[in-house]
């Protein structure tokens, strides 16, 4: 393959970004939406023929094997003869997954937001960013080494940034911004740090020559530990840190909630299918050597499923549909990276469980969760476009009125509780089995969090179709959106619906070798059950108006306030930040600040100032006065001379 | 007779001395005036006869005194005027009325 295609894939939303965002003002808006638009559609196609020629031409394979491709790598910095930072891009099978996934919902975005975004101020401004956090994701899933990805990791967060305050004349999205980079940024400390370990060991950043041979990277790493753990676990939970926090890992979740002051499909395209997944894709990018990082890949289960957990207990009672979507976007994304740290490198040999299934079956859900999820943020997109109001409270009964978005919400919403034989099963099914597999704890604990799941989101979409009409559609009555926001609804539904059946063990798995998926039976009946289950009581619950809910609540109040309020996350990073970082540690140095180094120099300001009001009288004004001076000077001088000299 | 160099250096030394004690003494700004060019007049008669004394063949120095009377008189053009725009403001030409420019 040249490299045309793929340096195109990369340069034409960089250079959208920079058209639309120099020469966006002076254009119309229609212009600029379909240059956009246009740009965005080039490139998916660009994206699709990449990947599906990797994935179905023969070059690529060798013995069974599918190749890592090394398209081009140029040498960008190189600091020693060892130590050299390459810009390149390296063509493999989850690497040619996420071109189609991020330029297919980066395109239905595109298209979506003509619609949505049609009356809000800086459209252009808009669809400039956009084309910037396509260009920065892109980059960062065909980075060749790490240092590369960790440039591009960077850049989608300041597009993620930049768009979640879009609308910066709100204090809340201006805070929500801030606090999304920031977050992430502290967590992106960790993961420089595990590069800086981890390069320091083995002279290079390349992920090949990392990931073909861990052997070596565990050996020249050595006996060398840090506080009990070796250094290259060290290095590999500090580098996991990182995806911590782009993907929302407890306890650096905190900002993806807040993130949803941003514009809908933004939420849709970055916080809820793309960018949040980044850490998955790092952990899924380094796995080989995740794998003989001894403790690492227990940390990552671990972690998943306590946020899991969490994610899915909050998602229960949140008011807000964004919110109730972050908290499962966080869920799922965990879901993800529990089913990659249960996965081991074991060969595939027949008969045998296969280790693998994890990678597989979380790069897989990545896939669906992807295009489920993105359906289900622009349906809540819709939503709020007919409603004006993020609050299911203001909802109720809008089946009879947004039909459209109804029935794709609700093919959204059995994907991603599991139901046969919609993507999310498929996918779901890999995952547990592969739980189940390694511990029957990790499989039971995540069922329970598919039954929650199946049930938050159903509560979800009945408080919203079903329940009870809002008395102000006599008003105002809602009605389903324009064609440019209900076709990619439609599009990405049809592809939920049919995109468990891709034989994806086929194409993407941890040693590129082919795997042929199995429904397993048991699995997939146990985790059915409880969807359905779970589906069954959200109906009982939500489907007509009734006082059930509301007894339930009083029944536990203070667990339901906890999960309302988020177990309080936010409260205790305030705490933690205001009263003891700020409070205790900040003010004291600035105390420090105040009065010892501020005072010194107000010490040398005030002597000399003292010093020059003492003798500024020699300044007189008098210009007779500065002759004489002078002249005495003068003499004096010669005088010194004259008895030097003489 | 020939004169030693003392003849010529001291009339130079008494107008320097004159000026500057001027300059420092008077008040008027003319007079004052007058009492810078008499130390100028004294630096170029120095100009004159070190050129006479020390280099008896060459012109150098009458030159260089041709240059600074020229340089001297650009000047007192110059503080001429500043002495009228003075007078027009202030009234007077008293040096010690005019002491603003100080700390």
């Amino acid at each position: 393959m040249g490299s045309t295609l793929p340096i195109l894939i990369l340069a034409i939303p960089l250079f959208m970004f920079l058209l639309l965002g120099l020469g966006g003002v002076k254009m119309p808006r229609k212009v600029c939406g379909v240059l956009g638009i246009l740009g965005m559609g080039t490139t998916m196609t660009l994206a699709y023929i990449v990947a599906l020629s990797y994935f179905f031409c023969p070059e690529f394979t060798v013995d069974g094997v599918r190749q890592q491709v090394m398209v081009f790598d140029q040498t960008w910095l190189s600091f020693t003869d060892t130590l050299v930072v390459n810009l390149g891009f390296l063509l493999d099978p989850i690497c040619a997954m996420m071109l189609m996934v991020i330029t297919t919902i980066s395109f239905m975005v595109h298209l979506y937001s003509w619609g949505y975004m049609e009356h809000e101020d800086g459209f252009q401004r808009y669809y400039a960013f956009l084309s910037l956090f396509s260009f920065s994701m892109l980059g960062l899933v065909v980075a060749t080494n790490i240092f590369q990805m960790y440039i591009f990791w960077e850049l989608v967060g300041v597009s993620s940034y930049l768009l979640i305050g879009f609308f910066y004349k709100l204090p809340s999205a201006v805070s929500a911004s801030k606090k999304a980079f920031i977050v992430t940024r502290f967590a992106d400390l960790g993961f420089l740090i595990g590069i800086l370990i981890l390069s320091f060991y083995t002279d290079t950043f390349n992920f090949v020559e990392m990931t073909s041979n861990p052997g070596q990277v565990l050996a020249e790493c050595g006996g060398a530990t840090f506080m009990g753990a070796s250094v290259l676990t060290w290095a590999m939970v500090l580098i996991f840190t990182g995806g911590m926090g782009k993907s929302a890992m407890m306890p650096l979740h905190i900002w993806l909630p807040d993130a949803m002051e941003g514009p809908t499909p933004v939420s849709a395209l970055i916080h809820a299918a793309t960018m949040v997944v980044a850490g998955v894709y790092l952990v899924a990018r380094m796995f080989p050597v995740y794998c003989i990082a001894e403790g690492s890949m227990t940390f990552i289960t671990v972690v998943g499923a306590i946020t899991a957990f969490y994610a899915a207990v909050v998602a229960c009672a949140q008011i807000d549909i964004k919110r109730v979507l972050a908290f499962s976007t966080i869920s799922q994304i965990a879901f993800m990276m529990v089913s990659l740290g249960v996965a081991t490198d074991s060969p595939y040999i027949k008969g045998e469980f296969y280790g693998g299934l994890g990678y597989m079956a979380s790069m897989f859900h990545l896939f669906t969760h992807a295009m489920f999820k993105a359906l289900l943020f622009l349906g809540a997109g819709a939503l709020i476009h007919a409603v004006h109001s993020n609050d299911y409270t203001k909802m109720g009964g809008l089946r009879k009125y947004m039909p459209i978005t109804h029935w794709t919400f609700l093919i959204g919403c059995l994907a991603i509780a599991g139901i046969w034989p919609f993507s999310g099963f498929f996918s779901k099914d890999e995952m547990l089995a592969a739980m189940f597999e390694s511990h029957w704890f990790w499989g039971a604990w995540m069922t329970m969090v598919a039954g929650l799941t199946a049930f938050y989101m159903f509560r979800l979409y009945y408080l919203i179709f079903w329940w009870e009409e809002n008395p102000e559609y006599k008003h105002h009555t809602p009605h389903d959106s324009p064609w440019q926001m209900s076709l990619p609804l439609i599009i990405l539904a049809a592809v939920s619906c049919v995109a468990g059946f891709i034989p994806f063990g086929e194409f993407v798995t941890w040693n590129r070798m082919p795997y042929h998926i199995h429904i397993e039976l048991p699995v997939a009946a146990t985790s059915l059950t409880v969807a359905v289950l779970a589906i069954a009581l959200a109906t009982v619950m939500y489907r007509k108006k009734n006082p059930l809910p509301e007894r339930m609540r009083n029944l536990f109040p203070a667990l339901w306030t906890a999960a309302h309020r988020r177990f309080y996350w936010d409260e205790i990073y305030q705490f933690i930040t205001h009263k003891i970082i700020f409070g205790i540690i900040c003010k004291s140095i600035a105390w420090f600040d105040r009065h010892v180094i501020d005072a010194t120099m107000d010490g040398f300001a005030k002597i000399t100032n003292c010093a020059s009001s003492a003798i500024k009288g020699f300044q007189s004004g008098n210009v007779q006065a500065y002759v004489a001076w002078y002249f005495i000077g003068a003499v004096l001088l010669a005088g010194i001379t004259w008895l030097c000299f003489i | 007779m020939d004169l030693s160099i003392l003849w010529y250096l001291v009339p130079s030394v008494i107008m320097f001395a004159c000026g500057v004690f001027g300059f420092i003494t008077r008040k008027n700004m003319i007079a004052m005036l007058i009492s810078l060019e008499l130390i100028l007049n004294s630096a170029d008669l120095n100009f004159v006869i070190f050129n006479r004394f020390l280099f008896p063949g060459s012109m150098d120095g009458m030159i260089f005194t041709l240059f600074a009377i020229a340089i001297a008189a650009a000047e007192t053009a110059i503080a001429i005027a500043i002495i009228i725009n003075i007078y027009r403001a202030v009234g007077n030409t008293d040096i010690s009325g005019v002491n603003k420019l100080k700390f």
